[in-house]
């Protein structure tokens, strides 16, 4: 193993600081990610700021009724925390439907957000892949691409991003707060996550040196309903091939308000705003809901061996949105 | 007084059970003698080509790094019996992940920095690496897998089939599949002199110091290998594998005691595989249901150094009547890893396609499965001709489909739904052959009453150590706490590898027969034990691989209810129940372990084992335990395994077949035709993933032209 630095950072700054100072430096989180790319070659980093003895691990009521859930929080936790059980249940459902439970015991909320493709060819240092080395083109594309991506890839990368909670976080409007050397900013989480394009090495908008700090809930007033359902190939401890978390609230016979992003099908969790601005003011029926999703889907463009994801994604959300209908309009 | 009606078949305990949940039993790596050294080999990045360069440079520059080995200046070998052996010894790669070089380092972390920062320089060809049913490669070997003649023909096949009344003509594909023990393959070997110290990972020790022996060219008294601890092998480990090879190399080669342990990713490439069946089935029948012929064809791969022919069609040979039959196999040699035994190797990917096909009979005369299987029981094993030794298939049939409520079944496809949930039952037979070979054990009283039996059986997690204890108190008359049972070692008297289901019987008889025999000499002891103790010997060389005028074979049936969710199309084992002929049961504890094992090991082939020759790189896609889906727990609900009793005089001394395998055969064909019963779509390949399953739903449900579900 390459040796590499380790610091342990007591606060923000420190660690920003510390990685400013330390080129080829990388956060370190629950290190389930991070620690399996060291071990694969993938990443090799000079040092590692371990960040999980910030005071970042608190889950905070906010008095707008938000909730900002700290960097450091651990996916068990935070899929157990009463507010979000009650008022976020898709994140809730998400996290718990993401790996196993020692990973997520393990596992932060910015780590999770940062976690790297799962795609083969990524994590196989003898084979090409633009994401890990860019120019060496892709072995996905003309490989073994059951599990990847239909919507927004490119002929550069075709991988999907693997987080089930940051598909919860981009359909509930959360926002991903951020630090860095140029101060404080904040990204909404459906944001933070790119598209490959020419750049397929740039999984996030992060900035060099930025460290997430904390996610943003915005006020779940009302009690809006949501949910978040995946599709996978065992009962546990596999990656979306498709998945859908929606909020979804109704008044007057129509839908006001829904967010709907899907996992697995694309370089990030792919918020289906087509889908949105065709359900806004309709009234929630399935013939709606099946218009609405069918002009989202219609962008997609399935691989030799992954067309199945456009109809596992249709049925997926047919399904989590008509579910969520009946409360949607109490 | 004991009664050995308690002693054998009790539930005893594993013995090194709290060894192993404590974490004190030590495994192949964990023996850290003073300057052991670690080695890591280097993968070769082509499918196919020659070694043209290695420059050490950049590793030996490493802080730790030892020495590098090549093809160049690694320690010369005899040529072995199995090519897979021969590596370090010529500049050739057979497939992708073939070992190029070897680091040997002062830590683990340092020789996988080392391997890492070796360059090494390929001349690459074109491969070839994708099984097809018509390769224009494809050849009829002389025989597959076991000794089975690659062709067997009964009657007039296609005369029958053509002149049947109700036809079945379909194909089957069972995918690549992976061994995967919790325990990577790991070996630790150390040289004195021609002295050979090694600690291993393998189903059998005897066959390791061979192979050692004659690769080193020392005499095999100077050999010594233990497998104390062996965390599941699955046939994987059954012969000697490049890990000891290497480690052994390294050894000779710094001087140092070395350990090599494969990490994960490496052992699809390097420890055997099953290959990947393609299965062609042509079954006729009366319309009393009767079969009138049976053809079963297997096409499958094998690697550029080796011949191996996963033997799917031989269980066709044992099952049914049929009075004409052709059972054949081809393969074809592609630039893949060598496959090898993977637990049922034929019997699992054949018995899956072959009882899929019954299915299909019974769905196509109307019939019901069991009933289908009833009235197709042999009179003898229709391709020998030979009467069974014991066959009570029928009555495991009809005991599972009692425990299992199958009379309560509807047998319309499709007629069973709980909201979006499909829901469908299914039945498979399933048989495994009685394998034996001779072994050699030792028994010893002891002045305080205790007694000890050695053999070098191998305990690979089935809890060898504690049947044989069963099987030795049993024949001395003794309780099994007064007997110590000594195993994992070529120092012990040899005996046959823990593989082929074949384990319990082989060491089983010798410890008997050693045992009795110890018996009989302290009836005529005059006084008490003298203070060495007193011991006999056994060997049943010449009893053990006698011919038997019998066809022996262990037979179950395998039950399975099924969801299948509409919306997803994602497939849950929700009941698996199993209930076995296998002779006497000598562990009802074990037993079940073993048994609910390889449903489990079934459950994955079913549903979520899934891999993929890789075209464009000629290596299998899914290499770690998060690609490659074996079932984890939320995915074992529901098992459940029985077993009738049998009687059978054919055997040997414990009268017992042997349970290691049977498990997995019928498991796959059980749930694909629960799949069927829920859905009314018949699959024809496995896994069961989602992908297939919804998009198999979706062509069902709406007419072409009109996908979008």
């Amino acid at each position: 193993m390459k040796p590499f630095a380790y610091v342990r950072a007591g606060s923000v700054e420190e660690a920003t600081d510390a990685f400013a100072a330390r080129p080829g430096a990388r956060y370190l989180g629950g290190g389930t990610n991070l620690v399996d790319l060291m071990k694969l070659g993938v990443e090799t980093p000079a040092a590692l700021i371990d960040v999980t003895r910030l005071p970042l691990d608190g889950v905070e009521e906010l008095p707008d009724g938000g909730l900002r859930v700290g960097a450091t929080v651990r996916n068990s936790d935070l899929a157990a925390h009463p507010v979000v059980r009650d008022r976020y249940p898709a994140l809730s459902q998400a996290l718990l439907a993401g790996a196993s439970g020692q990973l997520r015991n393990a596992a932060t909320t910015g780590g999770n957000l940062l976690q790297r493709t799962r795609c083969p060819y990524f994590q196989d240092v003898t084979k090409p892949c633009n994401k890990r080395e860019p120019g060496t083109g892709c072995g996905a594309l003309e490989g073994v691409h059951r599990d990847h991506a239909v919507l927004g890839h490119s002929e550069r990368c075709i991988a999907t991003h693997p987080s089930d909670m940051a598909v919860a976080l981009a359909a509930l409007d959360a926002r991903v707060e951020l630090r860095g050397p140029e101060g404080a900013r904040s990204v909404p989480a459906a944001d933070f996550h790119r598209l490959p394009g020419t750049r397929p090495e740039k999984d996030t908008e992060i900035h060099p040196g930025e460290l997430i700090t904390s996610v943003l809930l915005p006020a779940a007033t009302g009690g809006l309903p949501s949910r978040y359902r995946k599709a996978r190939d065992r009962a546990s401890y596999a990656f979306a091939l498709a998945s859908v978390a929606a909020v979804l609230h109704c008044g007057n016979g129509v839908v006001e308000r829904v967010g709907l992003a899907f996992g697995g099908l694309a370089h990030r969790p792919w918020r289906a705003r087509r889908a949105e601005d065709a359900l806004i003011g309709a009234a929630p029926t399935a013939a709606a809901f099946e218009h609405a999703v069918d002009l989202e889907l219609a962008a997609a463009e399935p691989l030799r061996d992954n067309a199945y994801k456009v109809p596992l994604a249709r049925r997926l959300a047919l399904d989590v949105l008509g579910r969520l209908a009946p409360a949607a309009q109490l | 007084m004991t009664g050995t009606e308690t002693v054998l078949g009790a539930a005893t305990e594993r013995r090194e059970g709290r060894e192993k949940v404590t974490g004190t039993a030590r495994y192949a790596a964990e023996y850290t003698g003073p300057g052991r050294a670690h080695a890591r080999p280097v993968p070769a990045a082509v499918a196919r080509g020659r070694v043209t360069g290695v420059d050490a440079a950049p590793a030996l520059a490493l802080p730790g790094v030892l020495a590098v080995l090549t093809h160049e200046n690694a320690p010369r070998l005899a040529q072995p019996d199995d090519p897979v052996l021969a590596v370090l010894q010529g500049p050739e790669v057979p497939h992708r992940g073939w070992p190029v070089a070897l680091v040997v380092a002062e830590t683990p972390e340092a020789a996988r920095a080392g391997a890492a920062a070796v360059r090494v320089t390929c001349a690459a060809e074109p491969h070839d690496v994708t099984l097809t049913a018509g390769h224009p490669g494809s050849y009829v070997p002389e025989e597959a897998n076991g000794g089975h003649p690659a062709v067997r023909e009964r009657g007039d096949q296609d005369a029958a089939f053509a002149a049947s009344e109700v036809r079945i003509d379909t194909e089957y594909r069972v995918p690549p599949l992976h061994n995967h023990p919790m325990e990577p393959h790991a070996s630790t070997a150390r040289w004195k002199g021609d002295r050979l110290t090694v600690r291993t990972s393998s189903q059998g020790t005897n066959a390791v110091r061979a192979t050692l022996a004659q690769l080193f060219e020392v005499p095999e008294e100077g050999i010594s290998v233990t497998a104390e601890h062996v965390g599941g092998g699955f046939g994987s480990k059954g012969t000697p594998r490049p890990d000891v090879v290497l480690a052994a190399l390294a050894a000779r080669h710094t001087g140092r005691t070395v350990t090599v342990a494969f990490p994960r990713r490496l052992l699809p490439s390097l420890v055997g595989h099953r290959a990947p069946t393609l299965h062609r089935l042509r079954l006729g029948a009366g319309r009393d249901g009767r079969l009138t012929c049976l053809g079963h064809e297997v096409a499958t791969h094998t690697s550029r150094i080796k011949e191996f022919v996963e033997q799917a069609a031989v269980p066709a040979r044992v099952m049914y009547a049929a009075p004409h039959s052709r059972t054949a196999h081809r393969v074809v040699r592609l630039d893949v890893p060598t496959p090898s035994w993977m637990r049922a190797p034929g019997e699992a990917p054949g018995m899956y396609a072959l009882e899929s096909a019954m299915d299909e009979l019974a769905t196509e005369l109307g019939l019901d499965p069991v009933e289908l299987r009833v009235r197709n029981e042999p009179a003898e094993e229709p391709d020998s001709g030979r009467p069974f030794s014991s066959r009570h298939l029928v009555e495991c049939l009809r005991e599972g489909a009692r425990r299992f409520g199958w009379a309560d079944r509807d047998p319309r496809p499709r007629s069973r739904a709980e909201g979006p949930l499909l829901v469908g039952t299914g039945v498979a037979a399933a048989t495994y052959p009685v394998l034996v070979a001779p072994s050699t054990a030792s028994a010893w009283a002891l002045p305080d009453g205790g007694f000890v039996v050695r053999i070098n059986a191998t305990d690979i997690g089935t809890g060898a150590r504690t049947v044989l204890a069963q099987v030795a108190a049993d024949a001395l008359g003794v309780p099994t706490e007064r007997v110590r049972t000594e195993v994992g070692s070529s120092a012990l008297p040899a005996a046959s590898l823990a593989g082929g289901s074949s384990g319990t019987a082989s060491w089983g008889w010798a410890v008997h027969e050693a045992c009795v025999r110890l018996a009989e000499r302290l009836a005529t002891l005059p006084g008490p034990v003298p203070e060495d103790g007193i011991g006999a010997h056994a060997d049943t060389t010449g009893e053990a691989d006698a011919g038997s005028a019998y066809a022996r074979h262990a037979f179950g049936a395998h039950f399975a209810e099924v969801t299948v969710d509409t919306v997803t199309g994602e497939v849950r084992a929700r009941r698996l129940l199993g209930v076995y002929a296998a002779g006497r049961i000598l562990n009802a504890r074990t037993a079940r372990s073993q048994f609910v094992g390889g449903m489990t090991m079934g459950l994955g082939m079913a549903l979520t084992e899934d891999s993929h020759v890789d075209p464009a790189f000629g290596d299998f896609a899914e290499s770690d335990l998060a690609s490659y889906h074996v079932p984890a727990h939320a995915d074992a609900v529901g098992i459940e395994a029985h077993w009738v009793a049998e009687e059978d005089a054919h055997l040997n001394p414990m009268g017992s077949k042997g349970i290691g395998e049977i498990g997995i055969v019928g498991t796959a064909a059980a749930i694909g035709n629960a799949v069927h019963h829920a859905t009314g779509v018949r699959f024809r390949e496995l896994p069961l993933t989602p992908d297939r399953v919804l998009t198999g739903l979706l062509a069902h449900e709406t007419p072409a032209g009109t996908f979008g579900g």
